[in-house]
């Protein structure tokens, strides 16, 4: 059993939760995922800032441009992971990023130092399957997961690509579109995680646009796991370096709704 | 011009002898889009689906023939082609003046500059908009540096009447201000972008933005050869047309084939469009022009000559970036070269050796423009201006008798505001 594995648990959804790293600064990251544990999230999201972070909106666009304004650097997002891993033995973390700042060591590199920080899996927004081998097999190597990305138009056709090779969960992005945007209709989100459960063993966790602990729940209900970013991201935005404890207290309330959803 | 309304596979029929052999450079990208470790499709999964149907719909149109009457017919009449070749006689002369004994080649223009629109970047817009109506897209976005990609798009949507959103940094809105007026009157919608460094680069992320919200209808209308597959061949396969022109007029004038062919790089599409046909040639040498703005050890927009490989917007190619892969902000007195990336088949063929790159500062590049429009009377754009500072340094080089063939790739009407502030003159 993996870290990952072992926090999607049959009796309830996992909430996963997505903090840029170095916002809004590298020294108070760490206090932040504190504080998303604390609040009860299952699964850390550390988000690895890029100048041109193409598929988010304005929220986590900031959220990059804060971090690297402060000085961010790669070295710092491991740092973040290492130091977290220590104080969270059991706690999964996973990096997700654009494939500039992932690759431009080699793949091999990225794939030890991932190892080296104890990161359980990677997200990488802009490697669809078509160019897997340029990071994949590299973290496959080092049984470092590669968490896949579906989204509404993936077709039935094109899943069980993705599908190959995948590990850790599949990420269901339910809205084509940027981050931080609306979210989709449930009917539509119930229809897609039906579907994509009948192709895979993988847990399913859905994500985009989700904000209040009410969305959080109805997706509780369908999915093994609730992802939520950009509405984390904005309470970053407003308390800046004093943000922790509105963040657990945030958090909180979407665990609290997850775990009486079902 | 060219043989008559072939589809775009058999197009190149009458000088692919080589393409079947492994030593061609013609034959790129493989079947994944790649241009050897270059190119690629590095979008989300949201595009993927998308950019796959673009390309099946591209493998059709290139099948048929209607396809390319099409494109052609649009070139002829309402581009305005094919463009016209010229001998520079006088910048020749004024070139030779500073030449050693027997040296100072002979300069000739590809005028793309006389295209409706004032640029090259109207050729490419004719070949996606007829591409966008095949997939039945009904909504049109595209980036744009200068404006000028922009203008030809806003034009193409209005000749088939679709409606059209252009994203531009700005920063760059701010210099080229009569091209906004432009596009609003040919009835785009035009977005400024504050995000990042406001300029080309960001255009092109908020562009790819708008496209994964509404890839169910919007057909984006990439400006150069480069992003994902494949975006980067059919750009060039529709800026082809001025190589193949270029080729046969040489031909038919002189003779002979070019010494050495030179265009300025933002992206690359002029450059590929003018290169391509003649990659097969041996004997003609090719220099690609990157903008060195400041200077190469300052700030400037050359990714061969300053960056590295990595990935942004789509695809693998040479990009200028710090050790961690962050994006660096480009800078060129040209909005139309200011970006930190370039088309992946240039970092293929500059690591294949068969393109030499060079570059040229904002300095040099004023100079050329001034130095144009005093020989020749004609007023190029600044990004052209970078080509022709060049060819003044490589013709010199050359005997008397060579050919140096440049592509003169846009007018400068665009830039006089620009070009009058840098001189240190109010208008
Ligand atoms: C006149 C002109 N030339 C060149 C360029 C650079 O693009 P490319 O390298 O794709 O030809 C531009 C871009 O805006 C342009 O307007």
């Amino acid at each position: 059993m993996t870290r990952l594995s072992q926090s999607f648990q049959t009796d309830r959804a996992a909430l996963v939760a997505f903090v840029t790293g170095g916002d809004p600064t590298a020294a108070n990251t760490g206090a932040i995922l504190d504080a998303l544990v604390e609040g009860g999230a299952d699964i850390i999201e550390l988000g690895m800032p890029f100048t041109d972070p193409m598929a988010d909106g304005p929220a986590i666009q900031a959220a990059n441009i804060r971090s690297l304004s402060a000085g961010t650097k790669t070295a710092d997002i491991l740092n973040i992971a290492s130091a977290f891993r220590e104080r969270h033995p059991t706690v999964p973390l996973v990096l997700m990023g654009y494939a500039n700042p992932m690759t431009i060591r080699g793949a091999d590199w990225f794939a030890e130092a991932c190892v080296d920080a104890g990161v359980d899996g990677v997200i990488c927004v802009d490697i669809p399957v078509e160019e897997d081998d340029s990071l994949g097999d590299a973290l496959r190597a080092k049984d470092v997961a590669v968490i896949r990305l579906a989204t509404p138009t993936t077709d039935t056709e094109r899943l069980p690509e993705i599908l190959n090779n995948a590990s850790g969960f599949l990420y269901y992005v339910s809205v084509a579109g940027i981050t931080g945007l609306q979210q989709a209709a449930q009917a539509s989100i119930e229809e897609a995680v039906a579907r994509l459960k009948a192709g895979t063993d993988l847990p399913v966790a859905v994500g985009f646009g989700v904000r209040t602990p009410e969305q959080a729940a109805d997706i509780a209900r369908v999915a093994d796991g609730v992802v939520v970013g950009s509405a984390i991201v904005e309470i970053i935005a407003e308390h800046g370096a004093d943000a922790a404890p509105h963040v657990k207290d945030y958090v909180k309330s979407l665990s609290d709704a997850i775990r009486s959803a079902r | 011009m060219w043989t008559e309304s072939l589809p775009f596979a058999k197009r190149f029929a009458h000088m692919t002898k080589h393409d079947k052999l492994s030593n061609s450079f013609r034959n790129q990208p493989d079947e994944r889009g790649h241009f050897g470790q270059f190119g690629g499709r590095y979008v989300a999964e949201t595009l993927m689906p998308l950019i796959l149907d673009l390309e099946k719909h591209y493998r059709a149109a290139q099948a048929d023939p209607a396809f390319a009457e099409e494109f052609d017919d649009l070139l002829e009449h309402y581009v305005g082609r094919p463009s016209p070749l010229y001998f520079a006689e006088r910048l020749t002369e004024h070139v030779r003046k500073e030449a050693p004994e027997g040296k100072g080649a002979q300069i000739w223009f590809k005028r793309d500059e006389l295209n409706h629109t004032g640029a090259h970047k109207i050729n490419n817009c004719i070949g996606q908009i007829l591409l966008a109506k095949r997939m039945g897209k009904t909504r049109i976005i595209a980036e744009t540096g200068a404006g000028q990609h922009g203008v030809a798009t806003a034009t193409v949507c209005a000749r088939f009447g679709l409606p059209c959103v252009i994203y531009m940094g700005a920063t760059d809105i701010e210099r080229q201000k009569p091209n906004i007026f432009r596009m609003r009157l040919l009835g785009a919608e035009v977005v400024p972008v504050t995000s990042g460094s406001a300029t080309l680069k960001d255009a092109m992320n908020d562009a790819l933005r708008d496209w994964v919200a509404n890839v169910h209808d919007t057909f984006y209308i990439i400006g150069t050869a480069a992003g994902p597959h494949p975006y980067p061949e059919l750009v060039r396969d529709f800026q082809s047309v001025i190589g193949r022109e270029a080729r046969e007029q040489l031909l038919e004038r002189t003779g002979r084939l070019p010494d050495l062919l030179v265009a300025a790089i933002g992206g690359g599409s002029n450059a590929i469009g003018l290169f391509h046909p003649f990659l097969d040639d041996p004997d003609v040498e090719m220099l690609g022009i990157e903008a060195a703005g400041h200077g190469l050890e300052k700030e400037h927009a050359a990714s061969l000559a300053g960056g590295k490989p990595g990935i942004l917007h789509g695809n693998k190619t040479y990009l200028l970036q710090d050790e961690d892969g962050q994006i660096d902000e480009a800078h060129s007195i040209s909005a139309g070269l200011d970006y930190p990336g370039i088309g992946p088949e240039h970092s293929w063929l500059k690591e294949s050796g068969r393109v030499r790159y060079d570059s040229v500062t904002d300095t040099e590049a004023l100079e050329a423009f001034q130095l144009l429009c005093g020989t020749e009377g004609i007023i190029p754009a600044l990004e052209p201006s970078h080509a022709i500072a060049a060819v003044a340094r490589e013709a010199v080089k050359l005997d008397k008798d060579q050919i140096i063939l440049a592509n003169l790739c846009g007018r400068g009407d665009k830039d006089i505001f620009t070009v009058a502030e840098a001189l240190g003159t109010e208008i």
